[in-house]
């Protein structure tokens, strides 16, 4: 099966996000990047009891409110309308980051232009494309306990986002940890990057043959379905 | 700080606010993503004719909203933001030499704005050190360990919104829209408060205060958001 294909067919964007809620514990403190990782949340059962952190000022925000009941000033880092679950705290910027820096976030999921085998992150800035600016993804990616990142496992170009050294400004060295792709589960580990799952339909060999990085196998890699 | 008369009474007609307002400014605005921006003080720089501005904000929101719109509206000659993203109009400007953007990760502008407001020469920090982030940065070691200096932002003039203002300038925010309100608020030379609500001295509980008063030199009465925001199909 052809690169690709898979996204068309089975809602390769809900799979990583599926996937990627596998790795959320009860208990933890977790915040969520814009694009794919906010549809983690959608994919968390409701056994595990976590506490979505936004930067933008909010500790414990819920899903989104009913066409209608938007309060406009109560809104995600993303800017839409989000509501609140019991125990929800409020406050400043400034105390938004000290939870992050401080180390307190268990978990952060990030998308990224290019992760590489190193777990350095390059997701801020295409210089003399786009440059949208890092938001607070140099704390996040920096001092979260966990970072995962989501993403294609090809950019449009069809080349590997997975990759030996970033070529983009990196917006922070070694951070990753897991990286969940379309094709791929991948673990950051101090010797190298790991294969450790490939994603129905694909084969180890379609996984390698488009990952750039050197891939590393250790013991059994799973299918996840 | 600029007091305007009576301290116990810090109202003022938009007017009057405005009149503090000069083309070539340095302006402090509070909000992410529009959400917290004053809309009627952006409004009245619009009308006013404000231009050149050097503006420290955490984002240029979108064109249409907040700040956004005084960048749309090419007011803007600098800006020091941690993201522009969601504004087409500040990247276009930025790519053709028209827009100076300086960059700064959004929790050290917090706290770079913070410093500013409560009177620190700057603070030390690891973050973004090994990035771009930490090009033209002192570094400073303490310990064994290494950190960037980063400088204390103030402004000539910053502007906030609160839900709830007395006439002293205590503030209450409104939920999400506090985020950079309460850091800016400290970091004006002269702060100016829009408030959705204005009520007497000793309405608001003291406990529910966020920013005291004394950080707020005038405060006008909000006309309420005149854009839609994104989300509003």
């Amino acid at each position: 099966m052809g690169v690709g294909e898979v996204r068309e067919a089975e809602g390769y964007r809900e799979r990583i996000a599926r996937r990627a809620a596998m790795e959320i514990e009860d208990g933890m403190i977790i915040n969520l990047g814009i694009g794919i990782p906010t549809l983690v949340a959608d994919y968390i059962p409701r056994e595990k009891r976590v506490f979505f952190h936004a930067e933008n000022g909010i500790l414990g925000t819920g899903p989104s409110p009913a066409k209608g009941e938007e309060n406009p000033m109560l809104c995600n880092a993303g800017g839409f309308p989000v509501t609140l679950m019991p125990g929800a705290s409020f406050f400043d910027s400034a105390t938004a980051f000290a939870i992050i820096r401080r180390g307190l976030l268990d978990m952060t999921i990030l998308g990224v232009l290019e992760v590489s085998e190193k777990g350095d992150i390059a997701n801020w800035i295409v210089p003399g494309k786009r440059v949208p600016g890092m938001g607070g993804a140099m704390e996040l990616a920096q001092k979260a306990k966990r970072v995962m990142v989501l993403t294609t496992h090809l950019d449009k170009n069809g080349r590997s986002k997975v990759i030996r050294e970033c070529s983009l400004p990196l917006t922070a060295r070694g951070a990753a940890d897991l990286i969940i792709t379309d094709m791929a589960v991948m673990e950051v580990r101090a010797d190298g990057l790991y294969l450790r799952e490939v994603m129905h339909p694909y084969t180890v060999a379609d996984v390698i043959g488009a990952t750039e990085a050197e891939l590393k196998i250790d013991g059994e890699v799973t299918v996840f379905e | 700080m600029a007091h305007t008369g009576d301290r116990f009474d810090k109202v003022v007609s938009l007017e009057h606010a405005l009149s503090y307002f000069h083309s070539g400014m340095t302006l402090m605005v509070g909000g992410f993503g529009g959400v917290g921006n004053p809309p009627t003080l952006i409004e009245g720089i619009l009308e006013k004719g404000i231009r050149e501005i050097t503006l420290i904000s955490n984002d240029t929101a979108f064109p249409h909203i907040g700040v956004g719109r005084l960048v749309t509206e090419r007011r803007v000659k600098k800006v020091i933001a941690s993201h522009i993203g969601s504004n087409p109009n500040a990247g276009a400007q930025m790519t053709a030499g028209e827009l100076e953007v300086e960059f700064c990760p959004q929790g050290i502008l917090a706290e770079r704005v913070r410093a500013g407001g409560v009177g620190l020469g700057g603070i030390l920090s690891d973050i973004g050190i090994g990035t771009i982030a930490e090009k033209g940065k002192t570094k400073v070691t303490v310990g064994d360990k290494e950190y960037l200096l980063e400088t204390p932002l103030t402004a000539e003039v910053a502007i906030v919104h609160a839900k709830k203002a007395d006439r002293f300038g205590n503030l209450v925010y409104d939920t999400s829209a506090r985020n950079f309100n309460p850091l800016v608020a400290m970091a004006g030379d002269i702060t100016i408060v829009e408030a959705d609500e204005i009520v007497q001295i000793g309405d608001l509980h003291p406990e529910e205060i966020v920013t005291p008063g004394v950080f707020v030199d005038m405060i006008v009465q909000s006309k309420g958001v005149n854009w839609r925001w994104a989300w509003e199909k």
